[in-house]
Parts: structure tokens; C-alpha cells; sequence
């Protein structure tokens, strides 16, 4: 156990020096005059001038050399000061608090629905292996992961929002807005782990000891709640983990299409203005975010099956 | 995405062959249709033709044209040939980078075994898309930078399954045996190594694939891929996203197009794998 949560501690570390050299190259890839583009996007491409990315370059110190600029890049990422952004000029930390909050609502939300469709339905499938809803079930997860998550949600805009003006397309602050983009990322999410728990219902449902479960008069409730539940507990948690980078990546790509005020929205925008700072703080989030959402799925299957740690 | 996570859609019993092969027909559909409309149809997806604008099909467009007046089929077949070929170039690469890193670690053991794995895991824990992300804001060149990106996150799962198959073969006799009459390292892989990796070769190739064209599509749509006027799946529907009362068929067609690719990748891979 210890163990595993030192792994994903190095992890973690790893993430943050892959993130931190990536964006350092980014820095120095940018084409052009980094004092004037930083200038430009401070003031607009028509107001700056040689005075201005002057003043940007003695305020941000940028005529060092490369190497000294890599080391003061990475020291001030392992003090976890992340800078300002170079657009808007207020302090990163201050900016992604607010988006961090938001992309955990959205994701949170989108789990919790995928839990509420995906798993239930595949344990009915599996208890009938064959059936018709085990059939169609097949059918739909098998369409539905050809739906890449940014159509999924077109799909819905154009059904939902414009077809049938039911919900709004975009936005943030109402339960409303809620709606499609935790659906959107939730039916990517379920088409997976209704598979999943399909798959393991079925194997738990024909193995024997399930069968003489039923044999010794225990009804289906109570012979799925004693026998069957904790068996496909840890396959089902296993998959869920390796799915939760389906909902890192979704979270960047639906919050850009919802206009979802979260991290992954801002990393896009922060790649787009070429902000490297908010790039280096967003993307750091999201890794980070990915490792811990992994730790705590190692935290889950050691919960559900102990036997694990005896090995 | 991982290949892992995949296999679970693969599990159905009795109909693989038959979904398998509409797999292969639907892939192969596609790739016929990119190659062969430019020749048939030649137009250039980047004309502009404001008389045409949303005009309906006609001889020189079949699929109508765009909200600046551009051939749709055009753009599409570009758009496919695009995907397919940054696609199609990435998991060539990375399956080369995998599973040669893969052997030799695996060969080699000790440091070289323990410095790739630790790599191979610290690309792993950085979810694809990211990775994908921050590389194209570096290197300047689109395609390349996709090319390059896709191959980052690509090759660890060639690598990890290469790692895993030679260590199991490496230390059994029959590789010992075709080591002490001298064989060398090239013989050795193909006559042991290969045959153990070739199968698992067609469905990590299909997921690869699946994986490329949905990372492209998705960052085009998002604004931060492709640029306009390049034809891209993914940029072609967020152009036309805001015309869809006018013409909600020209939407649909990159959005049908990137349906069936995928969809003929998965079942490639499903089949391939049960």
C-alpha cells in the first residue's frame, strides 16, 4: 500500500518535470520576439510598440541565457510559483483556483452520472448474457465509443440545444448549464464501464460459487449483493481508473465547446494566446489531477479486495 | 486511450469475423474514397466560389458546397488523406520506436530496462491529449507537430507489450539454443520475438489509428490543431457548426465521415483481438 501511493508520489513528480520542460521549449519555440508578443498580447497587435517590449523584457527578465533561464524556470516550479500570466498580468494561482473548482464540478458530475447508467445497466446485461438487452447494449457502446467525445457533444448542441431549444448550448452558474456537458462526457464514460461490469457480471454469474449461492436458496438479491457485488467490484474500479484519462481529456475538450469557465478551457485558451505560464499551471493541474484521480483508484481496489496487499 | 480498455468491447462471442470483415470493408471504403474522388472529381478544397455558397450537389461537387463556397467532397477526401496519413505515419513510427526500445530493454535488463520503463511510465501517467497539446505548441509545423505528439504517446504501449512478450521468450531454450549456434540479434527477433509480437500487431495498429484521428479531429474543433484553410475533419465541423440551420447537411458530412472511420478501426481491432 505504502508502496503503491510512493509510486504515484514519483509519478507525480515526473508529471511535473515532463510539464516543466515541455513548456520551458514552448517558451523558447515561440517564434518571433518573445518581449513583443508577450507586449502584443498585453496591449494588442496595434497599440505596441519598442518601448513597450522593452519594459516586458526588463520586467520579466528575459535576456538571460538559456540555460540560466531553464534552471530559474524549473526552481520556480518546484517553489510551485507558477508566475503571472503574461496576458492578463494577475498571478496564475489566482486564476486557476477558480477554474480548478469548476472542472471538479464538471468531472464530479459526469462520474456520477456515468456511474448512475453505465454499471447498472451492464450488470443486467451480464446476468442475462445473450439477452436482448445484453445484444443492443453491444450495439450502442460499440456506436457510442466511435463518437469521439467533441462530437458527442456537437451532437447534442445541434439536438438538444438547437433542434428542441430545450437547454442552453453554453454557459456556467445554473443547474442547466450542468445538463449537457456532464452528459456529454458521462455517455463516453458509461459506454466503457457498462461493457466492463457486463463483462464481469457475466464471468461472476457462471462461475460456481455463484451458482451454489442460488442452489442453497438465496434469492437473486441477495445472492448478487453477497457473491456478486465485491467480485465485480475490483475489474470494475481497475477500468473506471484507466477511463479517468478519457475524463481528463474530455474535460479539456468539452469545457472549449460548452464554454466551461474550467482548467481545461483555460489551457486551451493559454495555448491559443501562447500564455506559457498559464499553459505550465494548467497543464500541471490536469496531470496532477490524473495521478491523484489514479491513487485514489489504487486506494478503491484495496478497499474492495485486501487480498491484494498479502501478495 | 489503451488497448486495454478497449478489449473489453471485444469479448462478444460468435459474430467477430462477420464485424471484423465490416470492419475491414468500412476502413477500406474510406481510404478508396480519399484516394480515388480528388482524381475523379478533381477541385481544389481550398476554392472559394461565393455564387456557390450552400449551393445543393452538382457534377463538379457531389456532396453541395460550403459556407464559402467550396467543394464539401473535396475538403472531405483532403480532410480523410490528412487524418489517415498523420495517422497511418504516427503508429508506423511508434510501433518502430516501441518495440525497438522494447527489445532492447528487455534484452539488455539492468539500467537500460529500469531508465526505459521509467520513461515509458512518466509518458504514461501525462493523459494523450496534453502531451498532444503542448507538443503542437511547440514545434511549428502542424502536420509535424502532430506526427511527433501522436508518436510521444503512441509508442509506450508497443513498448510495454514488446517488453513484456521478449522477456517471457528471452531466457527460454529455444532462444538460447539459436543464440549458442551463433544467430545473431536480427535472426533472433525474427525468428522468435516477431512471430510472438505479430499478432497483437494488427489491433494495437487499429486503436493507434483510432486514437490519432480522434486527437487531430478534437484539437481541429477546439480551434487548436489544423489551421483554416486547411481541410480537417474536425475544423470543417466547427466552420459549419454555426450554419447548421442553412445547411445541416454539410455538418453532417465530416461528422458521418469521422463516424465511420472509427468505426470501421474499432472493429478492425475488436476482431482481431478475440
Amino acid at each position: 500500500m505504502i508502496k503503491a501511493i510512493g509510486y504515484r508520489a514519483a509519478q507525480a513528480l515526473i508529471v511535473a518535470a515532463l510539464i516543466g520542460v515541455l513548456t520551458f521549449l514552448m517558451m523558447r519555440a515561440l517564434p518571433g520576439d518573445i518581449a513583443f508578443r508577450i507586449a502584443a498580447g498585453r496591449y494588442g497587435y496595434d497599440a505596441v510598440n519598442a518601448a513597450a517590449a522593452e519594459a516586458v523584457r526588463q520586467e520579466l527578465n528575459l535576456d538571460q541565457s538559456a540555460l540560466a533561464a531553464f534552471f530559474q524556470w524549473f526552481g520556480d516550479l518546484l517553489r510551485l510559483d507558477f508566475g503571472r500570466s503574461v496576458i492578463s498580468g494577475r498571478p496564475v494561482v489566482e486564476e486557476i483556483r477558480h477554474q480548478l473548482g469548476a472542472s471538479l464540478q464538471l468531472a464530479g458530475a459526469a462520474l456520477a452520472i456515468s456511474l448512475f447508467i453505465g454499471p447498472p445497466l451492464g450488470v443486467l446485461a451480464g446476468l442475462r448474457a445473450g439477452g436482448w438487452l445484453d445484444r443492443s447494449l453491444l450495439v450502442v457502446s460499440t456506436a457510442l465509443r466511435s463518437v469521439p467525445q467533441f462530437m458527442l457533444g456537437l451532437l447534442l448542441i445541434v439536438i438538444v440545444s438547437i433542434q428542441l431549444r430545450w437547454l442552453p448550448p453554453a454557459g456556467y452558474g445554473q443547474v442547466a448549464h450542468f445538463i449537457l456537458p456532464a452528459t456529454t462526457l458521462a455517455l463516453g464514460l458509461a459506454a466503457v464501464s457498462a461493457r466492463v461490469a457486463r463483462d464481469a457480471m457475466a464471468g461472476v454469474a457462471s462461475s460456481s460459487y455463484y451458482a451454489f449461492g442460488r442452489w442453497k436458496g438465496l434469492d437473486e438479491g441477495q445472492v448478487f449483493r453477497r457473491h456478486g457485488l465485491r467480485n465485480i467490484g475490483v475489474p470494475l474500479v481497475t477500468f473506471i481508473g484507466l477511463q479517468l484519462v478519457m475524463l481528463v481529456e474530455g474535460v479539456v475538450v468539452i469545457e472549449s465547446i460548452f464554454a466551461w469557465p474550467g482548467i481545461g478551457h483555460a489551457l486551451v485558451h493559454a495555448i491559443f494566446g501562447r500564455d506559457v505560464p498559464m499553459v505550465q499551471a494548467t497543464a500541471l493541474m490536469l496531470g496532477i489531477g490524473f495521478v491523484a484521480l489514479n491513487a485514489l483508484v489504487d486506494l478503491l481496489t484495496h478497499w474492495i479486495d485486501p487480498r491484494g496487499a498479502q501478495r | 486511450m489503451s488497448a486495454v480498455e478497449h478489449s473489453a468491447i471485444a469479448q462478444q462471442r460468435g459474430n467477430w469475423a462477420s464485424t471484423s470483415w465490416l470492419g475491414f470493408t468500412l476502413v477500406g471504403a474510406i481510404i478508396l474514397f480519399a484516394l480515388v474522388t480528388p482524381l475523379a472529381f478533381p477541385a481544389d478544397p481550398a476554392k472559394q466560389s461565393l455564387r456557390h455558397v450552400f449551393a445543393g450537389p452538382d457534377l463538379a461537387a457531389p456532396f453541395g458546397y460550403d459556407h464559402l463556397g467550396r467543394s464539401l467532397m473535396a475538403r472531405l477526401a483532403h480532410a480523410l488523406r490528412l487524418s489517415l496519413s498523420i495517422a497511418g505515419a504516427a503508429v508506423l513510427s511508434s510501433s518502430v520506436v516501441g518495440i525497438a526500445i522494447g527489445v532492447l530493454a528487455a534484452w539488455q535488463g539492468g539500467w537500460v530496462d529500469r531508465f526505459a520503463s521509467l520513461v515509458a511510465d512518466s509518458f504514461l501517467a501525462l493523459p494523450g491529449l496534453l502531451l498532444v497539446l503542448m507538443v503542437s505548441a511547440i514545434v511549428p509545423l502542424q502536420p509535424l507537430a502532430f506526427w511527433v505528439g501522436l508518436t510521444l504517446v503512441l509508442w509506450i504501449e508497443y513498448f510495454r507489450l514488446t517488453r513484456a512478450a521478449v522477456q517471457r521468450l528471452i531466457n527460454s531454450p529455444a532462444v538460447e539454443a539459436s543464440r549458442l549456434l551463433g544467430f545473431g540479434p536480427i535472426y533472433v527477433f525474427r525468428r522468435h520475438f516477431w512471430p510472438a509480437l505479430a499478432p497483437m500487431m494488427l489491433t494495437l495498429a487499429a486503436f493507434g489509428m483510432a486514437t490519432a484521428i480522434m486527437s487531430i479531429a478534437a484539437l481541429g474543433f477546439v480551434s487548436v490543431g489544423m489551421r483554416p484553410p486547411t481541410p480537417e475533419l474536425g475544423l470543417m465541423m466547427v466552420e459549419l457548426l454555426p450554419y447548421y440551420r442553412e445547411a445541416p447537411f454539410a455538418l453532417m458530412t465530416p461528422v458521418i465521415a469521422t463516424f465511420f472511420v472509427l468505426l470501421g478501426l474499432n472493429l478492425v481491432a475488436g476482431g482481431a483481438r478475440s
